[in-house]
């Protein structure tokens, strides 16, 4: 897609890192004119400035409904906005809404035009939130190690065990409760805090 | 227990039935596994109610009417078997604005019109000395604060679409665009007014009670399909939210629904602040003013929980005068079928209910303009001087 084709697309997302991917994987799409907007206030009159034929906004933004705006006639709308959608499109809103994007267009946009970039950015959103989803796991992962040095640390005292043999305990223990060992590192820490 | 509920919502104080209906046990006395899911936009709760992510929301009754009729989004036909509240928002000004149009004032501060044609002068004064338009926030295109806030303005000779700037905010950000100057007053729900007032940053000019007696505000919504396939659950809900607002307006229980609504993962707001709402009773200036209403947020009095088709007729009116549709009977048909007081009867006899209203159910009580005639949409806003009628 040529750079004098290629539709303008603003971003609107307080998250500099998702929109940084997606902005990223639009330019690897050929869409050249895409612009960043992170300050909500006065969200219209950047738009406007900006002149885009698409809006991407993410669904956790309160400034949504500032955008509803431009469906109506009014003198400070300069072009029609659309939703991306029309009524036989409901395959598209869900997968959208699952994703946590929606997008306004220019009212006249083609629809095959508007596709790809809805669709780039539906899997753009859905590996950002997977990426979270990673990232927030290795962090419990990280806070589960440091719960079971500390009862680790808690039995080779109390029961004069080697730190591996304190650690077979707890595995074994975790097996025989069916539980994961970060909980039963977690129960020995709140015993001793009680028990304190 | 029925399959799990997920019900909508956005943290205003209008939510209050929907929230002690959950909270305080009366959904699960009625058998209901009800999640509540917060929300930032009603852009959001609109969408996922009619996507079927949520199987009913706390919904602004002009985007119930708005969806039937597929104005601004897709269509899908939606039902409002039950009000959650009438009246409920004001109209907060900035101090400079309030110090305007108390200077041009000639008569009653609360009188609407006084302050309408107060505020023309105002207008006027700026234009002649070349100043910015003034701005004014509301909360969605759809919405009943955008109406109030043009009826009212209209009927004192502003304009709103020529005069003033209206612009659409989301609640949470209505008080820091006040304190800073983004916009010169808003008309937003509770609790958003008084924190503005506590703040010291805003004046509440007008309850909404002033400029219209009885306005539905925000309906406990559903999918016409989801109701017609699930008439026990919705039969059940609409009890569990009828006890709720029974609750709530028994004066002994204030403190407790304030409570129950005042928490973090609910309105998230001071207790305090949300019983102010309930009770009626606001700080209206920065100086400590008190000003008490009976009318202000009615949730379960006076009625106010059972649907009127005729008040859904005013809002689609409303959508007809400021150009956001034409005006076609179909239509109107269709607005007022939003509205389901039938669903409402069935649930809970409408024996019981009918002894509850004092005031006739149909009254709109606007401050200008003659009686509302819903048989007569085009005569009746021939009556009023400004609009946005398409031809």
């Amino acid at each position: 897609m040529g750079s004098e084709t290629s539709p303008k697309i603003v971003i609107v997302d307080e998250s500099p890192i998702r929109a940084a991917i997606l902005e990223e994987g639009l330019r690897e799409a050929g869409f050249t004119g895409v612009a960043h907007i992170s300050e909500m206030h006065n969200l219209l009159a950047r738009i406007y400035a900006l002149d885009p034929d698409v809006i991407l906004i993410d669904l956790e933004n309160p400034s949504r409904d500032v955008l509803e705006q431009m469906f109506q006639v009014s003198r400070a709308v300069r072009r029609p906005i659309a939703m991306f959608v029309d009524q036989s499109d409901s395959a598209s809103i869900q997968a959208s809404v699952d994703a946590g994007v929606s997008a306004y267009i220019v009212d006249g946009l083609k629809k095959e035009r508007i596709k790809p970039i809805i669709d780039l950015c539906i899997s753009r959103f859905n590996a950002f939130s997977k990426l979270q989803g990673e990232l927030d796991r290795a962090r419990s992962a990280l806070e589960d190690r440091k719960v079971i040095d500390r009862a680790k640390g808690i039995l080779m005292k109390l029961k004069g065990l080697t730190e591996d043999e304190a650690y077979v305990l707890l595995r074994s223990t975790a097996m025989r409760e069916k539980k994961k060992i970060g909980e039963i590192a977690q129960s020995i820490l709140t015993a001793s805090e009680l028990l304190k | 227990m029925t399959e799990p509920l997920r019900i909508g919502f956005i943290p205003l104080v209008d939510a209050a039935a929907l929230i002690v209906a959950v909270d305080k046990g009366f959904c699960a006395a009625e058998g209901l596994d009800v999640t509540l899911i917060r929300e930032v936009s009603w852009s959001n709760v609109r969408d996922k109610l009619n996507l079927g992510l949520f199987d009913a929301a706390h919904l602004l009754a002009p985007v119930a009417i708005a969806s039937s009729l597929g104005l601004g989004h897709v269509k899908v036909p939606i039902v409002a078997p039950f009000n959650l509240g009438l009246n409920g928002n004001a109209i907060t000004v900035s101090p400079a604005l309030h110090a305007d149009i108390m200077a041009e004032l000639s008569g009653d501060p609360f009188d609407p019109m006084a302050t309408a044609l107060a505020l023309a002068r105002v207008v006027a004064n700026r234009r002649k000395s070349g100043a910015e338009p003034l701005t004014f926030g509301m909360t969605f295109p759809f919405s009943t604060h955008n109406y109030q806030l043009r009826f009212w303005m209209a009927a004192g000779g502003v304009d709103p679409d020529e005069d003033v700037r209206l612009v659409v905010l989301p609640p949470p950000y209505m008080v820091d665009s006040l304190a800073n100057g983004h916009v010169d007053a808003f008309c937003v729900g509770a609790p958003w007014n008084s924190i503005a007032v506590d703040l010291g940053v805003g004046h509440i000019l007008h309850f909404v009670a002033d400029i219209l007696v009885r306005a539905v505000e925000k309906v406990l919504a559903v999918r016409q399909d989801w109701s017609q396939k699930n008439p026990d659950v919705l039969a059940a809900l609409i009890r569990a939210h009828d006890r709720a607002a029974d609750f709530i307006e028994q004066k002994q229980n204030r403190a407790e629904a304030a409570q129950i609504l005042g928490a973090p993962e609910r309105i998230g707001v001071d207790p305090e602040v949300i019983q102010r709402t309930l009770d009626g009773r606001l700080k209206i200036s920065p100086d400590g003013t008190m000003r008490e209403s009976n009318r202000y947020l009615l949730v379960g009095r006076q009625g106010a929980t059972r649907p009127d088709p005729v008040q859904a007729a005013w809002l689609y009116a409303q959508m007809v005068r400021w150009g956001q549709t034409e005006v076609s009977p179909e239509a109107l048909k269709v607005a007022m079928a939003v509205f389901r007081p039938d669903l409402y009867d069935a649930a809970l006899g409408r024996q019981a209910k009918s002894e509850k209203s004092d005031e006739a159910s149909s009254g709109i009580g606007a401050f200008a303009g003659p009686a509302f005639d819903a048989n007569d949409i085009a005569g009746h806003l021939a009556a009023f001087k400004i609009g946005r009628q398409r031809p």
